[in-house]
């Protein structure tokens, strides 16, 4: 990978939420070209906006607010479902599958970055239409 | 040992029988283990005793009608125990168990998906109803009294507690398993809750038939 100067903020994305369910999650890769560590997160989508980890203990899944995550200079860092995620709380609606809504990543070093994060249907494993499946999409509305 | 000592030749002939036999019993045996073990269903605890898992409860659907474990009775379920808080790994068994369902072709009407909150207080049959509504698979969500739920945990050995954060919201922390009932309504065998709809397809198929 060439060395990038800048953060690098990749495959941003969310799950269309069902029903009205009152959270999501949204996910992406960041690779800083510094050791950096993003410590908050913002979007206007949702009431709140904070750094989550899910864990299995055992058969025991476990949600936790995430007081930051430490970037290593020029490694990706990838928050995906079942690990890291950034948890939008209070949802103004719901996220729907083909729509976007900004994002901004809070960086001890960088600042500011804002992103742009594609909502895919609920059955998307992964950014660009990465289906787990290939049936069609669950969310009806 | 009836051998003929008059050829020397059997009695080592009947020990290679033997050995033989004794191997192929062994191997059989050691089939027939594995095959108990791969059946023998695993609770959340780890529990190997089918009939620990499952039992009494007395909830209400998203409709506000009545459900209880009679209602399992007549057809093969897919039990998962979750809460529409949870924004990762809920919506993503419930949507996987919502494809394997419509893999199945004309066996889907021989399995139903249940959804048990272990969320009472948020979890209401409005908030249920139109979560599930957003699934591909006719799915039935179940809450109730806290005593109600905890009563149903209980029956399927669901470990849940509430985790209070900072900001004085909570989230829950809970067994992930999704159990597969029979339609006599007992335990068959479980899905871990990142099991992908081919997986729980293969596995139901397999079942069923």
């Amino acid at each position: 990978m060439a060395q990038t100067a800048q953060v690098e903020i990749k495959d941003a994305w969310a799950r269309a939420t069902p029903g009205k369910a009152e959270n999501g999650a949204a996910y992406l890769t960041i690779q800083s070209p510094v050791a950096d560590r993003l410590v908050g997160v913002f979007s206007p989508v949702a009431k709140k906006a904070g750094l989550h980890t899910m864990t299995m203990e055992g058969s025991v899944m476990k949600m936790r607010p995430l007081g930051g995550v430490d970037l290593p200079a020029n490694q990706p860092v990838a928050l995906k479902p079942g690990g890291m995620h950034i948890m939008l709380e209070g949802l103004n609606e719901p996220l729907q599958a083909g729509k976007s809504f900004p994002l901004t990543l809070n960086l001890e070093k960088a600042g500011q970055k804002q992103v742009e994060v594609t909502v895919e249907k609920a059955g998307a494993a992964g950014p660009g239409g990465q289906a787990g499946t290939d049936m069609p999409m669950p969310a009806k509305r | 040992m009836a051998s003929r000592p008059a050829n020397p030749r059997t009695p080592p002939r009947f020990a290679l029988v033997a050995i033989v036999f004794a191997g192929v019993l062994v191997i059989a045996a050691g089939v027939l283990l594995a095959l108990a073990l791969r059946e023998t269903p695993r609770g959340a605890a780890g529990t190997a005793l089918a009939s620990a898992i499952g039992g009494q409860f007395q909830l209400i659907d998203q409709n506000g009608k009545p459900f209880s474990d009679a209602n399992l009775k007549g057809k093969w379920h897919l039990i998962f125990f979750g809460y529409t808080h949870c924004p990762d790994a809920c919506p993503t068994a419930l949507n996987e168990m919502s494809l394997a369902l419509d893999r199945l072709g004309i066996k889907r009407d021989e399995v139903g998906v249940v959804f048990i909150t272990v969320d009472p207080e948020r979890d209401t049959p409005d908030v249920l109803k139109s979560y599930v509504q957003s699934f591909d698979a006719p799915i039935v969500a179940l809450t109730g009294s806290p005593e109600a739920v905890a009563q149903a945990a209980k029956a399927y050995r669901v470990f849940y507690a509430k985790h209070p954060r900072a900001d004085g919201d909570y989230d829950m922390d809970h067994s992930a398993v999704i159990y597969v009932m029979n339609p006599e309504g007992r335990f068959t065998a479980t899905f871990t809750p990142d099991s992908s709809a081919d997986a729980i397809v293969q596995r139901l198929q397999k079942l069923i038939s």
